[in-house]
């Protein structure tokens, strides 16, 4: 009996993640350098860890609402509200989930319709495409070129639409390549996206680890307030990865049938990281003013040296990858990323695993400590040189 | 200087950091680097570098001592005066003037528990305008000078995520 004949066939048909790939590789292997690794490096700053454990003393070990605890919808709230002067009610349009990642998918689940399409960018996360796959939907890749500081721009969004368009997805800043879009250039799509009645799931993980300028909050445009699902969480900016704590905030109507979905599915987000949320939201803001601080610097020096071995590298504004271009070497990113994990232990990702825009590049998150950083890179450089001739 | 503050952020996580280093960090020249370094110095702004050290560890008999010392404050020079004659001990490693029920908060090294008590009741309790003094000896060492002194917290990530 062959268990792929009764797969879902969005599953059977799905290619494993390019990363999935490569780390498979680099965990056969002792004492890699990671430059692969897309979470922060710093511990979850300890009052939050604190309050978790204050919470667990308190006997919190509880289901909570659906939608997620009253304090943290509220606190979420207030948060976008003093941030981007964007007003949710806690009540009903804001939800709680188990990571963005969760938000993603049921945004994708409570939107599609067999057969619709997502605009997506390209490179971008690995969940994307696979959400909208999963959902029955197609994606839809925006290639963004790095000679436009891999922007997504309005014309290219008006181009791919066709009347199975049904939503637009903006990472800002993006994942894998650290480019922020701006207002001006959100403006523009905004219209476009007026213009064509489409919804737009817009992904601010990153929003907090901005370095150059202002974060946009597409969903504080005129108008696009309710045609946006924001989704955003805690694992980034405050270095939460393993808590697993997202949210969305949207109109009641979508956040409720999201809700639906994530009530048959997920139940609630655990109560103790919920707890430990509010503590981030409520007083997180200096330690992740710090961690910033930290990847800022890391930041430029990345950069410099890329640009320095002559690998040229777009300076990234937000997120924490930086995106060099590796076709001077003539090869291609997978095979530069396996070489050099073979030759010099240090593991950086394929840009190809973000899509194929992201070929002839290689993804390295500086969310790594500067002694690993500065050793990762001057292997990088050694394994270059004799390369370039 | 706002990258003084930068580069005194730095060294204080790290003394150890080379100059061309910080000038990579924070996109400057390393000369300049040097030269910002020379001046914080000189300003007294930097005042010295230093190791942090667990003795713990080390197989070095060390006691260490918080003193709590009352004194009768002098005319014209305050606390001032008899602080300076405690700080001049090379024993004595902090002095501080504090608020409360006590005046002086003096920290001091000694090889054994006799030679600090022998410091605290012959030199310190018989000087002039020490009214009295309350030792308490440190049994260990956690956390100094914001550094955790046996950390056990590891990184956990994996080598490769999304």
């Amino acid at each position: 009996m062959s268990w792929q004949n009764y797969l879902n066939s969005n599953v059977r048909e799905m290619p494993p993640s390019g990363i999935r790939r490569f780390f498979n590789l680099a965990a056969e292997m002792d004492d890699v350098i990671s430059l692969g690794v897309g979470e922060p490096d710093f511990v979850t700053p300890w009052h939050i860890r604190e309050a978790c454990v204050y919470s667990l003393e308190r006997g919190y070990t509880n289901y909570t609402a659906n939608q997620g605890l009253p304090s943290l919808r509220e606190a979420i709230s207030q948060q976008l509200s003093s941030d981007y002067n964007l007003h949710y009610h806690a009540k009903d349009e804001v939800l709680v989930t188990v990571g963005a990642s969760e938000a993603l998918d049921l945004a994708m689940r409570a939107l599609l319709q067999p057969g619709d399409e997502v605009l997506i960018p390209d490179p971008c996360f690995v969940a994307y495409g696979a959400c909208v796959s999963l959902a029955g939907g197609k994606a839809v890749p925006l290639a963004t070129r790095v000679e436009d500081n891999f922007q997504m721009t309005a014309q290219m969004v008006e181009q791919a639409i066709t009347p199975k368009t049904k939503a637009l997805l903006i990472c800002n800043p993006n994942n894998p390549t650290g480019a922020t879009i701006g207002k001006q250039h959100l403006l523009q799509i905004a219209q476009v996206v007026e213009r064509h009645d489409l919804i737009v799931i817009s992904d601010e993980i990153y929003d907090k680890l901005t370095y150059k300028g202002e974060h946009t909050c597409f969903a504080s445009l005129p108008g696009m307030r309710d045609r946006t699902i924001l989704i955003n969480g805690f694992s980034k900016a405050y270095a939460m990865t393993g808590w697993r704590i997202g949210y969305a905030a949207s109109n009641a109507d979508f956040i409720g049938a999201m809700n639906k979905i994530h009530q048959y599915t997920m139940m609630c987000a655990p109560i103790t990281a919920q707890m430990a949320a509010v503590e981030a939201l409520q007083n997180g803001k200096q330690a992740m003013a710090k961690m910033v601080e930290q990847y800022d610097r890391r930041r430029k020096m990345v950069v410099n040296a890329f640009n320095k071995m002559g690998l040229p590298c777009f300076e990234p504004s937000g997120a924490f990858y930086a995106f060099p271009d590796i076709r001077s070497t003539g090869m291609t990113s997978e095979e530069f990323a396996q070489q050099l994990l073979k030759e010099t232990k240090v593991a950086v990702i394929p840009g190809n695993a973000f899509g194929q825009a992201g070929e002839g590049f290689i993804r390295c998150s500086y969310a790594t400590s500067l002694t690993d950083l500065t050793e990762a890179l001057k292997r990088i450089e050694g394994f270059v040189r004799p390369k370039m001739g | 200087m706002q990258n003084d503050k930068a580069i005194l952020e730095l060294l204080e996580q790290n003394a150890k950091i080379s100059t061309a280093e910080i000038a990579t960090l924070l996109n400057m020249e390393t000369s300049q680097v040097e030269q910002r370094i020379k001046e914080l110095e000189q300003q007294g702004i930097i005042t010295k570098y230093q190791a942090m050290i667990n003795w713990d560890k080390v197989d070095n008999d060390k006691v260490t001592a918080v003193i709590e010392v009352k004194i009768t404050p002098q005319r014209e020079v305050g606390f001032d005066a008899v602080a300076e004659r405690i700080f001049r001990f090379p024993e004595v490693t902090d002095v501080h003037l504090m608020s409360g029920q006590y005046d002086l908060l003096v920290f001091m090294e000694g090889r054994t528990m006799k030679e600090v008590s022998q410091f605290v009741h012959s030199r310190l309790a018989t000087m002039e305008h020490v009214l009295s003094t309350a030792t308490h000896f440190v049994l260990k060492t956690y956390k100094q000078n914001g550094c955790i002194l046996e950390d056990k917290e590891v990184n956990r990530r994996l080598v490769v995520t999304p």
